[in-house]
């Protein structure tokens, strides 16, 4: 029987593909989870350069980010895809990038040039909206709230699902909105007004899965009762792609009043110690062309930030940039972080 | 023995010795190295030792109540589980049914299933929107949902049930049915019956058996993370939740090292105090067939068919309403989720032909099992040995990766100069034996006592009689320990295939296995997206299940290969 376990190990140990085989062609890219692409965009890459992207999972954004940090002696890749506004201060800190500036940045609108060093190029944004549930306001013939503040009257009691900041992404970006909103000082803060989403009965889960599918009411697959969220600007036009079957309408619809969104911008950026800089440099390249970026909206539901890509027609139809968004200094998010969070949980959970 | 045979004989305990190793050097290697590692890096950042993050631990409220929350929940869970599978393991050994085996196979599918899935599963029963609620709003022309289970308590200490309660009844009732009824017939003549029949005989019987269980289902509990999150609410903490928190929220990496030592601290004073009871053990094991009777009298029927009900009512009715919503939309029945899961109309390397996410699951589940199987066989080998001070330290031990922080070990990994050097971090490989971290346990706690109960005497007569030791184990401790055995394969093979742990933070190059899937869809907005996951989840119930039954044969096959 041993002999047989011994055998059988083997078998399978040889199963298993080894790891990656290094050549001056390969290029490591590390990538949250929810990194997508078209197989076929790729392929054009790699036929036109003869660069070979292999893609390397490190969960979600914080732990890729502090994985990286933590391996800044001997970095996982090449590139890093991914990091957002909210991680970028911590990534920056820590020195994890080369400066590469791209020539396609001119076409990329001055808003998202975050970093006038060009350690990291912005990619990709979406932002962090209430979505609602149509049909629940329509039956109950209740206005739509027009800003934050509003979030608060008693005509939303119990109705609001959001996500813990510490937990979640969309959690965090939902209250660095709030404090761009209503501040840290003053007679109102955004403690204050915290306190005041409690007592009209606001509900707090982990995740955005949870939130959506569990608490929400809106979107076509869940069991929720509640008909506000915190989700994104682009969850209506994925209700639409992902619906059961063809729809007229999205089920679900975005907020996208002034000052009631966080733009969250991703970034890519060159890993330092990489040997691979030429490659890496038209990889980035090739992240801002309009081929790749009109393949994103689809694939991860986000907004490309290339002015010349063109957003396909479900984005069109149903998805909403707003006007005003809530944006904040990456160096100010990294070094209050904590405390936020810290005081966050203080008032809404304890 | 003439003297060539006991050069012969000391040159194999010599190679013996270095076999037993081999467990030793896989957890030293994979789990203290990196371990050791990480918390270096957390607390001596500039190699000085700085303690002051225990100073703030100790000194805060919050971190101790959720330490005394840990504890006291999975207690509680613990104690609930046992409470029920003690009858139906009793039930089991003892009776003979229709479809027993398949029944128990079935039972072990709860431990499989991503928690967000069964969270799904307990909604679609028990939520405000739930079955059971319009069912009983309906019958009972109710306006309000009478059931509130949702982030309270109770629900967490269910669903801690649902999960463990095949463990903790395939472990019992394996152990049992090795047992010789005789001593209980003999208590009987005596005029034991009722609860002292189960006070003075079962229970001391079954003790090493019942209290294995129970040390994996608290560690289990002890380390819940997704069960309090999603079901509980966030008013309930665990230490794994605050870890997370602490090393990917905060990036607070002394914090999250001291409260990764606390936990793991705290977990072997529990492994401590489980050993010791463990050598308490007084009776002598008599190994042999209990043989399954079909029910007899009314009563008999009845104990079997309460249970019966039991086990069905408490896991199978999560499952179905599982499977009822991956086969419905709006309209009515449907297969269109399960016939999405194989189109990908965008050409996206982010979908996964389904046959593909089951092949990387069953690879990396057929490799844990073996290699959890291996290792655990031969560490149970060494404990079952001559109790000396060295077992009972080296036994906590080899639990200790079931009551350790993912995150921690995951970080762990990444920065281990030797796992750096030669790529091991990135390597698909990673993944397997960081499985067989945490399944090698429950390999380890099922065939242990079961080793433990083969008489000294039976070995020594076989000796006598000129059996070598290969042939020893060949002929006696295999067939003795093989049902034990296969109740330990099938949790390592389950834990691989629900990918516990700290797999999910290691780096991965595209393997995405079936729980990766459902996880991925789980996170896009869309009602297909929704359905999709849950048909994954019920292929992931179906891939299970079969392999449960193959699992299940080879012992047979095993047996009579000997």
């Amino acid at each position: 029987m041993l002999r047989c376990f011994v055998f059988c190990l083997l078998v399978m140990l040889a199963a298993l593909p080894l790891s990656a085989q290094e050549s001056a062609q390969t290029l490591t890219v590390i990538a949250h989870d929810s990194f997508g692409y078209s197989e076929d965009v790729m392929a054009a890459f790699t036929e036109e350069t003869g660069i070979v992207v292999e893609v390397l999972h490190l969960g979600d954004t914080g732990t890729m980010v502090n994985q990286s940090v933590l391996s800044r002696e001997a970095p996982l890749g090449d590139v890093m895809f991914g990091v957002d506004n909210t991680f970028l201060g911590r990534a920056l800190a820590a020195d994890l990038f080369v400066p590469y500036e791209s020539p396609l940045l001119e076409v990329v609108p001055e808003a998202f040039h975050t970093d006038p060093e060009h350690r990291v190029t912005p990619i990709d944004y979406g932002d962090v909206c209430l979505n609602y549930d149509v049909a629940y306001f329509e039956q109950h013939d209740l206005p739509l709230p027009e800003d934050l503040a509003a979030l608060a009257d008693p005509a939303y009691e119990g109705l609001l699902v959001v996500e813990n900041p510490a937990t979640s992404s969309p959690g965090l970006a939902f209250l660095l909105a709030t404090i761009g909103v209503f501040g840290e000082e003053g007679d109102y803060t955004y403690l204050d007004y915290w306190q005041d989403l409690v007592n009209n009965d606001v509900l707090v889960v982990d995740d955005w899965s949870t939130a959506y599918y569990g608490e929400f009411s809106g979107s076509g697959g869940s069991d929720g009762t509640r008909p506000l969220v915190v989700s994104y600007a682009s969850s209506p036009p994925a209700e639409v792609y992902f619906a059961e079957e063809e729809l007229d309408a999205a089920p679900t619809g975005v907020i996208a009043a002034d000052n009631t969104c966080f733009r969250q911008i991703e970034y890519a950026g060159i890993l330092q110690g990489t040997d691979n800089l030429d490659a890496a440099q038209q990889f980035i390249d090739f992240l801002l062309s309009v081929p790749f970026q009109e393949d994103m909206p689809l694939n991860m539901f986000v907004f490309p930030v290339n002015a010349e890509a063109e957003l396909p027609e479900v984005f069109l139809e149903y998805a909403e940039i707003p006007d005003e968004v809530i944006e904040m200094d990456v160096a100010d998010i990294d070094a209050n972080r904590e405390t936020w969070i810290q005081a966050w949980t203080e008032t809404v959970l304890r | 023995m003439d003297r060539n045979g006991a050069a012969v004989a000391g040159r194999f305990r010599g190679w013996r010795y270095g076999l037993l190793l081999v467990p030793l050097l896989f957890l030293l290697l994979f789990f203290f190295y990196p371990l050791a590692s990480i918390l270096i890096v957390s607390l001596a950042p500039e190699g000085r030792l700085d303690l002051s993050s225990f100073a703030e631990l100790v000194s805060s409220s919050y971190y101790l109540n959720t330490l005394w929350f840990t504890i006291w929940q999975a207690t509680l869970s613990t104690l609930l589980t046992l409470a029920l599978a003690l009858p139906a393991s009793y039930v089991v050994a003892r009776y003979q049914f229709p479809g027993k085996s398949l029944l128990l196979s079935l039972a072990t599918l709860p431990f499989v299933l991503p928690t967000v899935v069964v969270a799904a599963a307990f909604m679609a029963l028990v939520g405000p929107r739930g079955l059971l609620n319009e069912w009983l709003m309906m019958a009972f022309d109710l306006d309000t949902p009478p059931i509130q289970l949702v982030r309270t308590l109770p629900l967490i200490l269910i669903v801690h049930v649902f999960y463990n309660y095949s463990l903790a009844l395939r472990m019992i009732s394996s152990f049992w049915a090795t047992q010789s009824i005789r001593m209980e017939e003999a208590a009987r003549v005596l005029g034991a019956h009722g609860w002292r029949l189960w006070w003075h005989i079962r229970l001391p019987m079954l003790r090493p058996a019942i209290l294995a269980a129970a040390i994996l289902v608290f560690s289990f509990t002890f380390t819940s993370f997704g069960v309090i999150l999603i079901l509980g609410g966030l008013q309930f903490a665990t230490l794994e939740v605050e870890i997370y928190r602490q090393a990917i929220s905060l990036f607070n990496l002394p914090m999250a090292a001291a409260l990764s030592l606390v936990q793991i601290g705290a977990m072997f004073l529990m492994l401590v105090l489980y050993t010791r009871l463990q050598r308490q053990t007084v009776v002598d094991l008599q190994s042999a067939r209990t043989v399954a009777r079909p029910p007899q009298t009314t009563r008999q029927r009845l104990l079997v068919a309460v249970n019966l009900i039991i086990m069905i009512v408490l896991l199978f009715a999560p499952l179905l309403a599982l499977v009822a919503r991956a086969f419905s939309s709006p309209d009515g029945l449907t297969t269109r989720y399960f016939e999405l899961l194989s189109s990908n109309p965008r050409g996206s390397v982010l979908f996964v032909p389904p046959l593909e996410a089951v092949g990387n699951s069953l690879r990396f589940a057929l490799a844990t099992t073996v290699l959890s199987v291996v290792l655990g066989v031969i560490a149970a080998y060494l404990l079952s040995g001559r109790r000396s001070l060295l077992t009972a330290w080296l036994d906590p031990l080899f639990m200790l990766p079931l009551a350790t922080s993912a995150v921690t070990l995951g970080f762990g990994y990444i920065i281990a100069p030797l796992f750096v050097s030669t790529g091991l971090r990135v390597s698909p490989l990673l993944i397997p034996i960081a499985h067989t971290l945490v399944a090698m346990p429950f390999v380890v706690r099922s065939v242990l006592p079961a080793l433990r109960g083969i008489p000294r005497s039976l070995r020594e007569a076989a000796r006598v009689l000129g059996a070598s030791p290969g042939q020893v184990w060949r002929l006696i401790d295999v067939p003795l320990i093989s049902r034990s055995l296969i109740v330990g394969a099938t949790f390592a093979f389950t834990v691989s295939m629900g990918e516990f742990g700290a797999s999910l933070f290691i780096a991965r190059p595209d393997t995405p296995t079936m729980p990766v899937v459902i996880f991925r869809l789980l996170g896009q907005p869309g009602a297909s997206n929704y359905g999709q996951a849950l048909a994954m989840s019920v292929l992931l119930m179906v891939v299970c299940a079969v392999s449960f039954i193959v699992i299940e044969r080879t012992r047979t096959l095993g047996t009579s290969e000997f």
